[in-house]
């Protein structure tokens, strides 16, 4: 145990060394630790964001909502389905919990429309292997004329996880036209989204952003006898207005046609901008090759008649076309401010996400509290530590200096490993490091009592220290595997600040493990052979 | 040059002469955070509980009174305001709100305004926390999860590295450290939250720690003194181990009384929880993992290998 081979410390220097060098970064001021060559590390330790402020918001998809719009969307299939084969029904098509059924008037016609509507469904294509054999839509009859279709729970999978990957490219691109620096986003569990935005002490906006579904639609309102008599036709629907108050002061309501004309998928800009008549601060946009087309053609066919501008079932506007539009492009005023119609803006040029999505968790720290807690953070450490320092120094004289040195090494290594590693240095994290200096000292604690306990027994200096080393070795490695393993698990199941504090408690463990068994051995032993001491003073 | 000697170099203390007190002491104070866990419960945080949780400070010292009644006007139910580190700086906790995710972030807006309005204009919101009640649910089984799995990862190895004796006596020990850090949450009625769950299981590891110092001791022992009884074998095993395990113990305090006094207020919870059960965790390695082996009469002989040491053929 107490002999070394040279490479062995070479490579005991060279961590050292690299330990160091990684972690001198975090020393300097960002904009000096920006500024070095390329070729020297510069990455820092990344702060959670309870320490440098910040939003951290937990959205979870609707997926209920995916499926039913799944449902209403087969709805239409259905009866365009029938409607084509000239098959009546009775009862109308309904979604009965997570099924689509219909009776046909006549049970002779079941084969016939059996056979039409097996051809709505379509393989579900999945990125797993052996799943492309299933059908997305599984169609059932009885006797009595009653046809049952459903969508297979692999269809169901497919369309939830579809959702949540394009809500997560669409949040991506809100919070990116927000500005907002460094914004993290991922997905988390099966339908969640963790977002996570530095330096953003009040993320309403971001909030308002992220609670709408911004589905916009262009639809002609329905001007039909029954509509104008208030009732409300087939393939038709009730929407209130966004902002507009009726006479009976509750929001004006519409009737207008289910069949959308064109839809904001079709919209490649939208801008905010003023009506140069009245100075109303309206939306801009225009359409692709396809929306601007159809688009033309509605309003072309329609001179003279309402048609209503719909984002997320309400009435935005609902203007009278005064001659067709044929150019592409429009304008959406309705009663915004400044801001509102930037944030609209925002939203059509992001696109819709294809379901709502609900915060169920929130924390944001502002900055102020951030630096307050690192300045905490820091003086507690630096006390605890010079605190350690004088009881080891007090306690075991010039071994106790060893274990000293290897303790800055260790907090040298520690930083190194977290800024390679692009861990998150959290609140909890700090007191991981403090704690971590008490356990690291553990180890040299346990070495150096071993040792005095093998020099009191009649060993000479060289035996002594180097039972104590190997001695104290089994303990040291049981002790802190055990409490590695917790700390494993604590990552395992924790979240955020929790999941700080495991990392930097297990990188500090296994880089104690090295200070102190290996830095503070190569030192003593270097030592014993310099001094030759005779008697050991521990 | 003397140094600093927490412990004289060689005691004789009769620790196992003790251990029907100890246990009749360890058993009471365990009774005792059960009671309180049960009777009195966790003050449990909005991590566990769901809720919200904002943290305000004002320009010149805040009147808790004032903001209370201005709060209280508002349809949020139980609101809770406490001092938080200065007389400038107030935390407010929020139950949970009837409804959705919705109706909890309207409530936040509402505590803005109003304070806005009514308090001070110079208000400003240091944090603001809200979990929703699924999450909540989903964090205290995580939590438990946690805390089991721990214990049974703990068992296999210490019975894989030891004797299954070893393994039980290091659980039941880790165990009763865990109910009395929970005990300390239910008497101090601290706030109980996710990092409350990190202290307890920081205490876990050290408590283990501390145990299997005191367990491969043992061990060691049980090989050369193959004729001392159980009993006299333990107490010099302690003996043996002590300066080390009180060494130990008070640089980890050392080092967390740092951080208690001066860590900030966000932390010191989690730094008390720590401090006490790391107090607890020394005291249940002597008095309750070294005498629980005599309990679990363990056995001579048959025991399992070195581990990682190969000292079995040293000459002492």
């Amino acid at each position: 145990m107490l002999y070394f081979s040279k490479w062995k410390i070479q490579a005991i220097l060279l961590v050292c060394f690299l330990g160091i060098a990684y972690s001198v970064p975090n020393l300097l001021s960002r904009e000096q630790a920006e500024s070095l060559p390329t070729w020297l590390p510069h990455q820092r330790v990344n702060l959670g964001l309870d320490l440098r402020g910040g939003s951290h918001i937990l959205l979870e998809v609707d997926v209920r909502a995916v499926v039913r719009e799944r449902l209403e969307n087969l709805v239409e299939s259905v009866r365009r389905t029938l409607l084509d084969q000239r098959i009546g029904y009775t009862g109308g098509i309904n979604i009965v919990e997570d099924r689509v059924v219909v009776r046909l008037r006549q049970v002779d016609q079941l084969p016939l429309a059996m056979e039409n509507l097996r051809k709505l469904a379509a393989p579900v294509t999945s990125s797993l292997l052996g799943q492309s054999g299933t059908l997305d839509i599984q169609v059932q009859s009885q006797l009595d004329g009653q046809i049952t279709l459903s969508y297979t729970e692999a269809a169901i999978q497919q369309k939830v996880t579809n959702a949540v990957q394009q809500s997560i490219e669409i949040v991506r691109r809100r919070i990116d036209e927000t500005g907002v620096n460094e914004p993290t986003i991922q997905r988390q569990g099966a339908d969640r989204i963790l977002v996570q935005l530095p330096g953003l002490d009040d993320p309403e906006r971001v909030k308002r952003l992220l609670g709408q579904t911004a589905k916009l639609t262009f639809r002609m309102v329905d001007t039909s006898p029954e509509a104008a008599a208030g009732q409300v036709p087939p393939g038709s629907e009730r929407l209130p207005a966004d902002d507009e108050v009726g006479a009976d002061g509750r929001p004006r309501e519409y009737i207008v046609r289910k069949r959308v004309e064109v839809a904001g998928d079709n919209l490649v800009d939208a801008q905010p901008n003023f009506d140069q008549r009245t100075a109303q601060p309206i939306v801009n946009f225009r359409f692709d090759a396809v929306g601007g087309r159809r688009f033309a053609e509605t309003t072309r066919n329609n001179v003279g008649r309402p048609f209503a501008i719909v984002l997320d079932n309400k009435v935005i506007s609902a203007p009278v076309i005064r001659e067709p539009i044929l150019g592409g492009s429009g304008q959406i005023s309705g009663n915004f401010t400044v801001e509102s119609a930037n944030d609209l803006a925002v939203l059509l040029r992001a696109g819709a996400l294809p379901a709502p999505l609900r915060i169920i968790e929130e924390r944001t720290v502002g900055p102020d509290l951030g630096a307050d807690s690192i300045r905490a953070g820091v003086i507690a450490s630096v006390l605890g530590f010079v605190l350690v320092i004088i009881f080891m120094i007090a306690s075991y004289g010039l071994f106790g200096i060893f274990a000293n040195i290897a303790l800055v090494m260790n907090l040298f290594l520690l930083m190194a490993a977290l800024s390679v590693l692009q861990a998150t240095l959290t609140l909890p994290g700090i007191a991981g490091i403090v704690l971590t200096m008490g356990m690291s000292v553990d180890a040299n604690v346990l070495i150096f009592e071993r040792i005095k306990e093998e020099f009191r027994g009649g060993k000479s200096v060289m035996n002594a220290v180097e039972a104590g080393f190997r001695r104290a070795f089994t303990t040291i490695v049981d002790s802190n595997l055990t409490t590695i393993l917790t700390a494993a698990i604590l990552f395992a199941f924790g979240s955020g600040p929790v999941r700080g504090f495991a990392v930097t408690l297990s990188i500090g463990i296994v880089i104690s493990m090295f200070t102190a068994i290996l830095v503070c051995r190569l030192m003593i032993v270097t030592w014993l052979r310099r001094a030759r001491p005779k008697t050991l003073v521990i | 040059m003397r140094h600093l000697k927490l412990i004289p170099e060689k005691t004789n203390f009769t620790f196992m002469r003790w251990r029907n007190i100890a246990f009749a002491l360890t058993a009471l104070l365990t009774l005792l955070s059960v009671g309180f866990f049960f009777g009195r419960g966790l003050n449990l945080g909005i991590d566990f509980a769901g809720g919200i949780v904002i943290e305000v400070r004002s320009p010149e010292a805040a009147s808790l009174g004032q903001m209370r009644a201005v709060l209280s006007r508002l349809p949020l139910g139980e609101v809770a305001l406490q001092e938080f580190g200065s007389s400038n700086d107030v935390l407010i906790r929020i139950q949970r709100q009837e409804g959705d995710e919705r109706a909890q972030q309207a409530a936040v807006e509402q505590v803005r305004e109003a304070l806005k309005r009514d308090v001070s204009e110079g208000i400003s919101f240091r944090r603001v926390e809200f979990v929703g009640p699924k999450v909540s649910g989903e964090l205290i089984e995580a939590a438990i999860y946690a805390v089991l799995i721990s214990l049974i990862g703990i068992l296999v190895y210490i019975w894989f590295r030891f004797e299954w004796q070893y393994g039980l006596g290091a659980v039941v020990t880790t165990v009763h450290d865990a109910i009395m850090t929970v005990g300390f949450f239910a008497v101090t009625g601290l706030e109980f939250n996710l990092t409350s769950v990190a202290a307890i299981l920081t205490v876990i590891g050290y408590s283990i720690n501390d145990t299997v110092v005191v367990y491969d001791r043992v061990r060691e022992n049980m090989r050369k003194y193959k004729t001392m009884p159980l009993e006299t074998m333990l107490d010099l095993c302690i003996n043996e181990t002590l300066s080390r395990t009180v060494m130990t113990g008070a640089t980890t305090l050392l080092a967390l009384l740092a951080l208690f006094m001066f860590g900030g207020e966000v932390i010191r919870s989690f730094t008390a929880a720590m401090i006490f059960g790391i107090i607890v965790g020394t005291y249940s390695s002597v008095f309750v993992a070294a005498p629980i082996l005599i309990h679990l009469k363990l056995k001579r002989g048959g025991e399992k290998g070195e581990g990682a040491s190969p000292a079995g053929a040293e000459a002492d």
